[in-house]
């Protein structure tokens, strides 16, 4: 039996010990009539058949490596430095759970410590949790945690419409119970300086992201501004890759920032696991969802790590927690705190100017191409968005011919934007790649 | 054996990677929104490699050793899942790109979907929450939906035992539903007299976890779900137990109308010390229409020589999106390769093992450690850490020195209801031996109790750190090496 250890004589000496006959004697407290079922499921197989028949189902796929890729949309193809993997493969920390004893969980303990400072430093917050579960459910949090903060008086969420779909809606999922109001994302051009207007006594939260999802980036501390003064908190959607070069959302007045931290060092892997990035001023930390983790000493006078604030968690206050998370995304965090480790002050720069200047050079080349405008008004980073003279989804078809995964079609979300792509540069595309793309727009414009 | 924080060993102009050039005409940087400081460390690869090497060898693991930690099923995690999960055909997809261009992708999950549903007795199945709490609060706003749908708005309890699980009333709270607490009996059922008092109209559901958290199968499960059924209410299973229920009994069988399976207990996925899990929910047939956006169809059954073709659809009254994309993939691939391998008659035995492994631990210590709600028990069971003749001993001590004997402790005060628990689940992955060493740790710890109590309540003695100052570390608040961190003499 695959993974069990079990001989018959163990099984036969582990049952006498019990005190019954047979193993289906162990399940009489269950109701006879349901005990037992005729299950309809596959026959075992060998590890060697299953690898054999999972590689020929993966290569079912299209994947980035055989073709360029310019899909972002909030899932980004970056380079992963080798170290990263090779520490996620660490049997020590892959197969290990929450550091509930912290005798022996020091190396995960600190690690997360780690990566607590590395967050609360990119983004410019003063701490940042141990993790959530992606960018989308982080911005959830933030919500509760700025209801809460309100004690439930205010009951209005500001939320600019250049977020992610994909976050707003999760948004709206985890507060259908809470009879809030949750607008500003009607209009597709709404852009932070309208959201000012929207802010009153009733705000609760204003959120926007940054860069945003159409990839421009705007200086958002007159939006800082105005929540204070209304008393809203004030919430920025991060790409945390994109600090590498851009003002921290703590220099511009955030009381919370959220994002996800797939562009550091975490593989697309069709969308997850990744890791969900919750940093904030310290004054709000006993609000804040989510596992942290404080040094100390222990009794022999090292420094050493702990879980700390643990009243705030569902172990402890049940019903009244500040969220329901229990099992996080430790492991991604360990991968995103190496990551931004090894790229270190010069590299995560660095990577941040390439996608920079890629994204530019391709913008302007698609720009100066016939029926293709760059619709960006404002400064981007490493995307853009192109108005196309054909449906995305059929130009998109026409580049797989040439290994071209294309940009991602706004129409599905933004009906105003029908037509047109939002295309991502990262680093690991050479300029032929996108001179390429360029030859094959030019192409299947004119067909 | 402290290790210096990565911080300790930057050194200002250090480098860890090395880049290409820009090959593109470079572009002026946006004025006004460069950063001038970017207080990142600066080490060398090298440093970086050999720092997070030696923290991983401060941990424990389920690869290190036996990790009895009760209500976490920390079963090995098969080498194979990771090799899988990391095929570049796999790893490599975009979570956007089209769905015909991811059939690979989606036929694993539509696999899955099935497997799920049929192991758990449902007619639909959502592989999108992330872990089993975020499967909680999906489950819980599926019944809202369902009952609003229905245009039966008045209900806004959820019945939970006292037994359960923290994330059960939390996920409770987020779904903004009322929480109302149901004792337990003398034999560790849920309570029947005190279930009847609360069920009325305004009940939206009960939270059962079957087995239960003592590791008991209810013994009145179908009086329990008669009666919340019976005033108009839903049953919500917290599948966080399932490593005793596969091919044994399906949870739909019994009446749970939705449930979460944790793919990080049940089917093998490391834990990653904390995460990522991954918590997909199961539905009976009235609310599958209801599971969050998108689940995995068929949208083109194909014939002889085409294949199906599968797509992401979403349920006409989706409760809407839980997170981005389409739930944790890597995750959901290494549990598809270990429910593959096992298929039905192997994940039948890992019940019947698990069941076996727990009986027979609970038979070896029961006369030692006292065991409140003594009979057969399912994958694990839960027993008291003290003694009336060594009062000054808690379970916290017998944990803190079961590491001094090379194990993980198991959970200790959960659940809630029983004093100073200690609550064990072997898992089906552990042999014999493996069990009888952690039984002469047990009783030989139970011995030292009476005789020597200080070495436990001062253990551990042999691991690389001792007790933590919890206290200080709530006190005095550092949660970030932040610069002036470094400066302070006493952190160098
Ligand atoms: C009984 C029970 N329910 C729910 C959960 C929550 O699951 P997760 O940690 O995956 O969110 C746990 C986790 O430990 C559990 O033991």
């Amino acid at each position: 039996m695959t993974y069990i250890p079990h001989t018959d004589k163990d099984r036969q000496e582990m049952l006498a010990v019990v005190g019954v006959d047979r193993l289906d004697d162990l399940y009489e407290a269950i109701p006879e009539n349901v005990r037992f079922p005729d299950l309809n499921l596959p026959d075992p197989i060998s590890e060697m058949e299953v690898t054999q028949e999972l590689q020929a189902l993966s290569e079912a796929n299209l994947e980035v490596f055989h073709t360029s890729c310019f899909l972002g949309a909030g899932a980004y193809n970056h380079f992963i430095p080798s170290v990263v993997d090779h520490t996620l493969r660490r049997n020590e920390f892959y197969t290990a759970y929450t550091p509930y004893q912290p005798e022996i969980s020091q190396g995960t303990l600190q690690a997360t410590f780690e990566y607590q400072s590395l967050m609360a430093q990119l983004t410019g917050m003063d701490v940042s949790n141990a993790s959530h579960y992606d960018g989308a459910t982080a911005l959830a949090e933030a919500v509760i945690l700025a209801l809460n903060h309100h004690r439930g008086k205010r009951n209005k969420i500001v939320i600019s419409p250049a977020i992610h779909p994909h976050y707003r809606q999760v948004v709206r999922t985890y507060t259908q119970g809470m009879g809030l109001t949750i607008t500003g994302d009607e209009k597709c051009e709404t852009e932070p300086k309208d959201l000012v207007k929207m802010l009153d006594e009733d705000t609760a939260l204003v959120t926007v992201q940054y860069p945003d999802f159409f990839g421009n980036i705007t200086d958002l501390s007159a939006l800082g501004e105005a929540a204070q003064a209304s008393g809203a908190l004030f919430c920025v959607v991060i790409n945390p890759l994109a600090l590498g070069m851009l003002v921290p959302p703590g220099d511009f007045g955030a009381d919370i920032v959220v994002g996800d931290g797939q562009p550091l060092g975490i593989s697309l892997s069709y969308g997850g696991p990744t890791v969900g990035i919750f940093t904030t001023k310290d004054k709000y930390v006993r609000k804040m969802a989510g596992r942290l983790v404080g040094e100390t000493v222990d009794s022999r006078g090292q420094r050493g790590y702990v879980l700390t604030l643990t009243p705030r968690e569902q172990h402890i206050r049940r019903d009244k927690a500040t969220s329901n998370i229990c099992t996080n995304q430790g492991l991604m965090a360990l991968a995103s705190a190496v990551y931004l480790s090894v790229m270190g002050k010069q590299g995560l720069r660095r990577v941040a100017e390439l996608c920079y200047h890629k994204a530019h050079y391709a913008a302007e080349r698609i720009d100066a191409l016939k029926g293709f405008t760059l619709w960006n008004k404002h400064p981007f980073f490493h995307e853009f968005v192109i108005k196309c003279p054909r449906p995305v989804a059929e130009i998109n078809e026409r580049l797989l011919e040439w290994d071209i995964l294309g940009g991602y079609d706004l129409g599905q979300e933004y009906p105003d934007l029908k037509d047109h792509m939002l295309v991502a540069v990262t680093e690991v595309i050479a300029k032929e790649e996108i001179d390429d793309l360029v030859a094959a727009l030019e192409e299947v414009s004119n067909d | 054996m402290t290790e210096p924080l990565i911080y300790e060993l930057s050194s200002p102009g250090r480098k860890g990677v090395s880049l290409p050039a820009v090959d593109v005409p470079e572009t002026t940087l946006p004025e006004g929104l460069v950063r001038v400081e970017l207080p990142l460390p600066e080490v060398a690869e090298n440093d970086v490699v050999r720092h997070f090497m030696r923290l991983s060898q401060l941990n424990y693991s389920v690869d290190t050793g036996f990790y009895p930690l009760g209500s976490c099923t920390m079963k090995y995690n098969p080498k194979v899942n990771e090799d899988m999960a990391r095929l570049p055909g796999f790893a490599l997809t975009h979570p956007l790109q089209d769905p015909d261009t991811a059939q690979g992708n989606l036929a694993m999950m539509y696999a899955l979907q099935d497997w799920l549903m049929e192991i758990g007795g449902f007619a639909g199945v959502s592989l999108q929450p992330a872990a089993g709490a975020h499967g909680e609060m999906t489950g819980i706003l599926i019944i809202r939906a369902y009952h609003h749908d229905r245009g039966d708005k008045g209900r806004n309890k959820i019945l939970i035992p006292d037994s359960a699980h923290g994330t059960n009333p939390a996920s409770t709270t987020m779904s903004g539903m009322d929480v109302i607490e149901i004792p337990s009996d003398a034999r560790g059922n849920i309570d029947l007299d005190e279930l009847k008092k609360h069920c009325d109209e305004s009940v939206a559901g009960l939270m059962l976890t079957n087995p239960n958290t003592l590791g008991l199968f209810e013994e009145h499960v179908q009086e329990v779900i008669d009666l919340v059924h019976g005033c108009g209410g839903l049953i919500y299973g917290d599948g966080a137990n399932m490593n005793a229920l596969l091919g044994v009994v399906r949870p739909g069988d019994l009446g749970i109308d939705v449930l979460h399976y944790n793919l990080h207990k049940t089917f093998s996925t490391p834990h990653g010390g904390g995460g990522p899990g991954s918590g997909p929910v199961g539905v009976a047939e009235k609310l599958v229409d209801f599971l969050p956006d998108p689940v995995v169809g068929i949208v083109d059954e194909g014939d002889e020589d085409k294949p199906p073709l599968y797509g992401l659809i979403t349920p006409v009254k989706s409760i809407g999106r839980v997170k981005a994309f389409h739930g944790h993939f890597g995750v959901i691939l290494r549990a598809y390769t270990y429910m593959r391998m096992l298929g039905k008659s192997g994940l039948r035995a890992v019940s019947d093992y698990a069941v076996l492994n727990a009986n027979y631990l609970l038979a070896k210590l029961r006369d030692t450690y006292k065991v409140p709600f003594d009979r057969i028990c399912m994958h694990e069971f839960v027993a008291e850490g003290h003694w009336d003749d060594a009062p000054d001993i808690h379970a916290l001590d017998i944990a803190k020195r079961l590491m001094d004997y090379g194990f993980h402790p198991p959970t200790n005060y959960f659940p809630l209801i029983v004093p100073e628990a200690l609550m064990i689940e072997p898992t089906e992955t552990e042999s014999k031996e493996s069990l009888d060493v952690f039984i002469e740790a047990m009783l030989a710890i139970a011995k030292e109790a009476r005789e020597d109590p200080d070495t436990l309540k001062s253990a551990p003695h042999k691991t690389l750190f001792g007790r933590m100052d919890e206290v200080q570390a709530a006190r005095q608040l550092v949660l970030c090496c932040r610069p002036s961190y470094l400066d302070k003499p006493d952190n160098k």
